[in-house]
């Protein structure tokens, strides 16, 4: 439960964190709240040479409104999210899925910019996000771009980000009163998703049935069509072809997508 | 003035069967505990660091172990194979010639490995930092072999050659077994059911901390569940004198089983002490300690069971495969247990049993909370459910129709287990009635009819257990205890059992204090130094109360009739006329209160001290009934645990909020092993429950409020009255969850589901179920 021998150096400013990266390259990660990246290193699953601490940027914290969208900085810690009455009011799928990370203490260390970085398919922000039609703006040595939830996902735990790269912020629709709905299926009240489900007014996203979160775009293509929610959600695993582990196999994993895909669509709250 | 009443026994409330808040707590909740890796000692500066290499394969032989590379490494300052111990005695297995010999330890492994995890050479470090790099550098030639699992490992890849077998033993014949058993029965039915693997998971892992002195004598700090049987276990895992070790007990994070004795580990971090020559300390890593420390349970059981249709129960067979791991340990012979509780707490007229001991490529198993006997309660309170089930007969009537009838006079067993003292049938009424059973019924009537999606259902275990045994050689159950009284008005007990988290020095303090008049919080307790308290059967097996419990107040009873000796002669009266008032701690003559002398001035000169050893006839067998409440989602197969409703009669309590502590954590414990926590290998025998990611321990969210029924049966064992209650609540709660979540589903055609009865098997037990309907 001791690391492989590392550097730790913190960031005074993002665009020095953008320096270190440049000068460290893929030896160094980006360090925020930690609850991913240390247990990894722990478990000796991860041997960064370098961690460079963005967790106290205080410019990379915090939401604001920018026209139709929320932008909330990347070290924003999860329950910071949410307790945000804008993330309450305009994107409350947002804020209940911050809840629903893992238990109080990752909760008050986790970052949103760390979750979707460290991209588990199993987790809960990767999939309020591409449920969401959310994007992420990153930084790199060439400026700034924005890059939308369907394409930042690219693999497990892979993303569009390169090593030279920081994740700065997301963005989210702002979508007052919009029903959503939210299933997530565990074995403890703070594990990860067994399958989890995510809709929001017409898209349905989908956590640990595949590489990536996913869209299960069957299911939202029947829904379009004018199906109801229950024959809508008998197409949630269509196209998908799950992991297996000791919780679940494939095949009760696509049963699983099904039944809280219907339940999602047919408790939603908005 | 007003006149004054004759002091007597009882003029005033008793301190016994208060609840008396634990003074063990404001320490745990304030500065927190001392435990072996906090301990900061003189005699530990400058020690270096022990970190072991642990096998990654399930199965190998060693052809060669390279230390070089890690040598170099920063800070390392030694590194040791099983060669460089070669001359410590191999460790035999428990009940070695009932169990194989053939199937022996080395406290580090040299031609072969046996399981993930297995110790195989230790790297000794300046810094605690420093290890886990150095680790990496040592390499190990392995050559892998198949590995041998499950309940049926054959013999085709032998873990011990000599021994020529996989199987280490039998407890009991298996052509002993009667093939007309079941003759005359109208309905049989039989099954085979898991009782799976389990980890102990204490939150404090294993650690030890070793030095020697100039004396050649042995100091080493160890988590245990009794000093003096970790110290007998290093004197022969060491070859020492017996005065030689000297093991003193920090605070204990938990044990459940698994601390007693000492571990391979223990011995090697004090023997790198000695080779060093400095001192030693050693703390293992939870995924060492989820691998390292011994699991629990691992029983295979086929169950049959027969009787009339209106539900007599005429006979019952029990065949056991306990998987013991790689190593015959102790859970080698918990099955001997298992046997002997078979049929519970019921009256069958044929009843048999029999336990085959295989070995596999596995962490050996060892005890945990109840060892042997939740086994036996698992089995036959699974196998009334699938009789109830199969004649169509309410599992409760079952029970109450085939418990043995009250009885106040010890009752044998056909498995030779003595009953003290039950009343199982007035058990299982408390706890129906306290569960509302008629209406849970009705309500899952309702739920069936109306096709609801989560289903109800109810599950029912009665069971009596053994707790307080001796130590299987003839001798009665005993234990020690001292008690001195000071002239400041304090006192201190010193005592043979080993708490852990069980409240002794609140409840031992409240027994001393009773008898002396002496305020709890001026009574101290202490334990766990062998050179303090060279005795003692350490806390397990729910024995410390009734017999260490027993000796405090029977020394504090003795240590009054000394000073009553020397109160007379202060008072110049005869002892006989002396009347001890624990309301100021002081004798008085009887019918003269104004002369007397404080129990303070008694202990001014000699040492007011009494050292007794107090022995009960036999085990006591607590009992009781669990009722659980489980919702299922027959759409996900996800069970919830909604209510649990107990009685458990350990005869009088002495602290209800402590035994009510002994009885939660027993219950979620074993409310745990029947929905969530399963120790999983790989077909190669790879662990993969490494973390509390993947070893689901229970929290506080998956269990419901306990709803706890009182009932009180005193045994006649010892003046307490008192029975066990530590294991209890695991053994209970286990088949009255997992009945409950089968019973859920009973209607859709489900019989049993193995535990844990997770939310994929109760799916997958559902869509079987279907599949079978739907073939029919």
């Amino acid at each position: 439960m001791i690391p492989a021998p590392f550097e730790y150096i913190a960031a005074e400013s993002p665009g020095h964190a953008l320096e270190l990266l440049a000068d460290y390259g893929d030896e160094a990660k980006l360090l925020a709240g930690g609850h991913s990246l240390l247990p990894m290193m722990k478990l000796r699953l991860a041997t960064p040479a370098v961690l460079i601490d963005i967790g106290r940027l205080e410019q990379l914290a915090g939401v604001q409104a920018d026209d139709g969208e929320l932008v909330i900085g990347a070290t924003t810690r999860h329950a910071d999210l949410a307790a945000a009455e804008l993330v309450r009011a305009e994107a409350p799928l947002l804020a209940y899925a911050a809840a629903q990370v893992g238990d109080p203490q990752i909760r008050h260390r986790g970052t949103i910019g760390g979750s979707l970085s460290h991209a588990d398919p199993a987790a809960d922000l990767p999939m309020a996000l591409v449920a969401l039609g959310g994007s992420v703006e990153i930084q790199g040595p060439g400026g700034s771009r924005v890059v939308a939830a369907d394409d930042f996902f690219q693999g497990f735990f892979e993303t569009a980000l390169g090593p030279d790269e920081l994740l700065s912020a997301v963005r989210v629709p702002r979508r007052p009163g919009v029903p959503w709905g939210y299933q997530k299926f565990v074995r403890r009240s703070n594990d990860w998703a067994i399958v989890g489900v995510a809709v929001v007014d017409g898209r349905i996203a989908l956590a640990n049935m595949g590489a990536t979160p996913l869209r299960a775009t069957a299911a939202e293509r029947a829904l379009a069509e004018g199906a109801s929610p229950a024959a809508a959600a008998e197409h949630a695993a269509d196209g998908t072809s799950p992991g297996e582990d000791m919780h679940a196999d494939r095949e009760y994993r696509r049963h699983l997508a099904r039944v809280l895909t219907r339940r999602a669509l047919e408790h939603q709250t908005g | 003035m007003p006149a004054r009443r004759e002091l007597a026994r009882g003029d005033y409330l008793s301190i016994l069967g208060t609840r008396v808040l634990r003074t063990e707590d404001p320490k745990f909740l304030t500065t927190g505990g001392v435990y072996t890796d906090d301990v900061v000692d003189d005699r530990l500066a400058g020690a270096c660091h022990v970190f072991f290499v642990r096998s990654p394969l399930a199965h190998a032989t060693v052809s060669g172990i390279d230390v070089s590379a890690a040598l170099e490494a920063p800070g390392v300052i030694a590194a040791f194979t099983g060669a460089d111990l070669a001359d410590l005695p191999a460790i035999p297995p428990s009940a070695a010639g009932l169990i194989n010999t053939e199937m022996t330890q080395r406290l580090l492994a040299t031609d072969k490995v046996r399981y993930v995890g297995e110790p195989v050479a230790v790297v000794v470090t300046e810094l605690a930092y420093q290890g886990e790099d150095a680790l990496e550098l040592v390499a190990v030639d392995y050559d892998p072999l198949p590995a041998a699992l499950g309940f049926d490992p054959g013999d085709s890849s032998l873990l011990f050659e000599a021994a020529g077998t996989n199987v280490a033993g039998y407890w009991g014949d298996p052509a002993s077994l009667r093939p007309d058993l079941f003759e005359g029965c109208e309905t049989v039915v039989s099954h085979t059911i898991v009782n799976q693997r389990v980890a102990p998971a204490p939150m404090e892992t294993r650690a030890a901390a070793a030095v020697w002195g100039a004396d050649g004598r042995l100091t080493t700090w160890i988590p245990n569940q009794g000093a003096q049987g970790t110290r007998d276990d290093l004197v022969k895992l060491l070859s020492l004198e017996p005065g030689q070790v000297r093991v003193i007990t920090p605070d204990v994070g938990g044990a459940f089983g698994a601390k007693f004795g000492a571990d391979p580990e223990h011995a090697v971090v004090a023997w790198v002490a000695r080779r060093v020559g400095r001192p030693a300390r050693w703390s293992e890593t939870r995924y060492e300690n989820l691998i390292g420390m011994t699991h629990g349970r691992a029983q295979q059981h086929t169950v049959t069971i027969g009787g009339s249709r209106d539900g007599n129960i005429q006979a019952y067979r029990l065949e056991i495969v306990q998987d013991a791991g790689a190593y015959p340990k102790i859970g080698a012979v918990l099955p001997m247990l298992t046997i002997l509780m078979t049929t519970g707490p019921y009256d069958i007229p044929s009843a048999e049993a029999i336990a085959k001991v295989v070995v596999t490529n596995t962490t050996p198993i060892g005890a945990y909370r109840g060892a042997g006997r939740p086994e036996a309660t698992a089995a036959i309170e699974r196998a009334i459910d699938l009789f109830a089930a199969e004649i169509g007969v309410d599992p409760a009537d079952v029970r109450r129709k085939n418990l043995l009838p009250k009885f106040t006079e010890p009752h044998r067993t056909k498995f030779g287990a003595l009953y003290d003292t039950g009343d199982y049938v007035a058990a299982l009424d408390a706890a129906l009635e306290a569960a509302g059973y008629a209406e849970l019924r009705a309500e899952q009537a309702a739920r069936r009819a109306s096709g609801d999606v989560r289903q109800l259902g109810i599950g029912v275990s009665s069971y009596v257990e053994i707790t307080g045994m001796g130590d299987g050689e003839g001798t009665p159950p005993s234990e020690n205890a001292t008690v001195e009284v000071f002239a400041d008005g304090t006192a201190t007990i010193l005592t043979g059992t080993s708490p852990h988290g069980q409240g002794h020095a609140t409840a031992w303090a409240m027994l001393a204090s009773e008898e002396l008049g002496i305020p709890v919080e001026k009574i101290t307790l202490q334990w766990g130094d062998t050179d303090l308290i060279p005795e003692g059967g350490g806390t397990g097996g729910s024995r410390s109360l009734q017999q260490g419990g027993a000796a405090v107040q029977q020394a504090s009873r003795e240590l009054i009739e000394i000073a009553r000796e020397r109160a007379a002669a202060e008072l110049e009266a005869n002892p006989a006329d002396l009347v001890y008032d624990t309301s100021r701690s002081a004798f008085a003559v009887a019918g003269d209160p104004e002369a007397s002398v404080p129990l303070t001035k008694l202990a001014e000169g000699e040492r007011l001290l009494v050292r007794t050893v107090f022995s009960q006839p036999g085990a006591t067998f607590p009992f009781g009934t669990h009722v659980a409440v489980a919702e299922v989602d027959i759409e996900t197969g996800k069970p919830t645990l909604t209510r649990m409703i107990t009685v458990d009669d350990a005869g009088t309590i002495l602290n209800p909020l402590l035994a009510e502590g002994q009885r939660h954590g027993g219950i979620g414990q074993g409310a745990a092993q029947a929905f969530l926590e399963e120790v999983v290998y790989d077909d190669d025998g790879n662990p993969l429950t490494t973390s509390f990611a993947d070893y689901p321990i229970i929290s506080a969210t998956e269990v419901p409020s306990y709803e706890l029924a009182e009932m009180q049966t005193p045994t006649s064992y010892n003046p307490l009255g008192a029975k066990g209650i530590g294991e209890a609540g695991s053994i209970g709660s286990t088949p009255a969850v997992q009945n409950a979540i089968v019973d859920a589903v009973a209607h859709l055609g489900v019989r049993h589901i193995d535990m844990p009865a997770t939310s994929r098997r109760v799916w997958e037990a559902l869509r079987a179920a279907r599949q079978g309907s739907e073939h029919r």
